[in-house]
């Protein structure tokens, strides 16, 4: 009976109070913001380049956790299996964050772009050349066609990977493994191409007149290490709960590496692109960082600050891997410091000068973390936390290091 | 000095771990294992200290940090001062990162190499040192447990009794100069 509740997560008052808190505070903050600034100049765009961020943003976590699973899959780690519900759990956060993504996505191209995607708007391509060039793939249509086929691609694998990890619980066996095996080698292919041009198509066109070839590995490693610190931060706050009592140290270990290595790679991917434009020197590129150096100048640094140096000094030793408190406390920081990094990409190319960091962004941010806090609980509560049947389950259970 | 050293050679790590465990608590000190390849958790059952090569690793990569910087400040805007690209060739702060790759790099090779070499030198396996194990299987399928009789608080034959059930295939016994 005392491991039957261990392995049934039940969403606790406190848990659900804290995500409708969230929602309640985020919504009527961004409500003020509303009010505050209606009328104002660029004042849909700002709403939109919100919209915009805290879509992406939340949906990447969820992307990221599925390519984690798929990954894990493919390359048939063991370890992994005692935390595996609470990839599961985060990846399943997609269609929700489609559905938020896919429709603040829609609004941008019913107000033709609302100065976001200017390329959207028929008035600016008509008299910009640049625009012109792209548009055989920078269109309306092929923009969706695109977006619709990433969506139902990653949902397609991700329903797969749900109906056979929950299968398996039930039959048990190999052929569930190995079909996973598979299918995960299969979703990396896709990923693989998918990654880029959804960063180039999503994020890149907002500078429209830009381009780096880099830009989709940096978008990618920034929503990987997203998921991998919320995925640390649940399996803390279910060990704390006292669920998941097979996850020991070296678990917790283990995912902690992970963020800090895919923190060296996503800062890896900001130096590189930053150095070889700064070093190149030609106007067209570097107007990006020009407007990122002179306009957020404090903010875009900060962030690579807190993104590189802060997990790189604290998660540095064995021992800190190792201890909840400092790695909820480097997590959250560098949470904040990757949402940082989806605000500058966006609103640098959107609002420019004029973007500000107030009480609708704010209000706005926390909307979001409520409902993604709020539907991930929701996910973990939805199946028992051990894959009793995953083959590896035993070498995981006694994984030591 | 004259020094007495029981040798005892397994040939299996799970065989070789369970005896250690067993003769450590029956407060015999181990003085050292001589494997193939390492064996996870020796460490803590005979009681190794924790190693300081992390601490000799940070000084090498400082002093290649150093070097590098020292050597390129240099070059490239001292003795002689480089125009690449059209770039401010008279200060070295202003074009840092142009400089950070390379800083990179010899910071890893000189951490790298320190590091290696450090680590053969302490454990005297350097090119051409003479051999310390005892037996020339343990670098192909044996395990050897070394004992030396100096540093225990207990008998001799208190520690044959121990040894005798832990499933040894050799047992050897040697007086060194």
């Amino acid at each position: 009976m005392e491991l039957q509740n261990q392995n049934n997560f039940q969403v606790s008052a406190n848990a659900r109070t804290l995500a409708f808190t969230l929602m309640g505070i985020g919504g009527a903050l961004a409500g003020i913001g509303v009010g505050l600034g209606i009328g104002e100049d660029h004042f849909l765009t700002r709403v939109m380049t919100n919209g915009l961020i805290n879509a992406f943003f939340f949906f990447a976590i969820g992307l990221g956790a599925l390519f984690f699973l798929a990954l894990n899959y493919a390359v048939e780690a063991g370890w992994y299996v005692a935390v595996k519900r609470v990839i599961e759990s985060v990846a399943l956060y997609l269609p929700y964050g489609i559905a938020v993504f896919g429709g603040v996505l829609l609004i941008i191209t019913v107000l033709h772009g609302a100065h976001i995607y200017t390329w959207m708007d028929g008035e600016v391509v008509a008299e910009d050349k640049i625009i012109q060039g792209k548009s055989s793939y920078l269109n309306v249509v092929f923009f969706w066609i695109r977006s619709l086929v990433y969506f139902s691609i990653y949902l397609w694998f991700l329903r797969g990977f749900r109906k056979r990890s929950l299968e398996e619980d039930a039959v048990g066996g190999s052929d569930i493994h190995f079909k996973n095996y598979r299918q995960g080698a299969t979703f990396l292919v896709f990923f693989a191409v998918f990654s880029s041009t959804s960063a180039w198509d999503w994020l890149m066109s907002i500078d429209v007149h830009w381009f780096s070839t880099l830009f989709g590995w940096y978008t990618f490693s920034g929503m990987w290490v997203s998921a991998l610190v919320v995925i640390v931060l649940t399996v803390i706050y279910l060990k704390k709960e006292g669920y998941l009592p097979q996850v020991n140290e070296s678990h917790i270990h283990d995912i902690g590496k992970w963020v800090f290595a895919i923190s060296f790679l996503w800062s890896y991917m900001w130096f590189s692109q930053y150095m070889l434009i700064w070093y190149a020197n030609i106007g067209e590129e570097v107007t990006y960082y020009v407007m990122r150096t002179e306009n957020y100048k404090f903010l875009y640094f900060g962030m690579f600050f807190i993104n590189f140096v802060f997990p790189m000094l604290i998660l540095m030793s064995r021992d800190a891997k190792r201890d909840a408190g400092i790695l909820t406390f480097v997590g959250i920081v560098i949470l904040v410091g990757h949402w940082l990094d989806v605000y500058i990409m966006v609103s640098a190319g959107s609002l420019g000068a004029n973007a500000q960091l107030g009480i609708l962004e704010l209000g706005m941010l926390l909307l979001m973390a409520g409902l993604f806090i709020y539907v991930l609980l929701k996910n973990l509560s939805k199946a028992p936390l051990t894959p009793v049947n995953h083959p590896f389950l035993d070498e995981s259970m006694h994984h030591e290091f | 000095m004259a020094e007495k050293i029981i040798y005892a050679m397994y040939g299996d790590d799970e065989v070789l771990k369970s005896s250690a465990k067993k003769l450590v608590s029956g407060g015999i000190k181990i003085a050292e294992v001589y494997s193939p390849f390492p064996v996870h958790g020796i460490d803590s059952i005979i009681g190794v200290k924790g190693t300081r090569l992390g601490i000799m690793a940070f000084l090498y990569g400082l002093t290649g940090l150093t070097l590098a910087t020292i050597g390129m400040r240099y070059f490239m805007v001292v003795e002689w001062k480089m125009n690449i690209g059209g770039k401010p060739n008279f200060s070295y702060v202003e074009n840092i990162l142009a400089f950070i790759p390379v800083s990179f790099e010899f910071t890893v090779l000189c951490a790298a190499h320190g590091m290696a070499i450090t680590y053969l030198l302490l454990n005297r396996t350097l090119p051409g040192m003479p051999a310390q194990n005892p037996d020339p299987r343990t670098t192909d399928n044996k395990f050897v447990l070394e004992i030396r009789l100096s540093e225990q608080t207990i008998a001799e034959a208190k520690i044959d009794e121990l040894l005798k059930d832990t499933g040894f295939e050799e047992l050897e016994k040697k007086i060194t100069e």
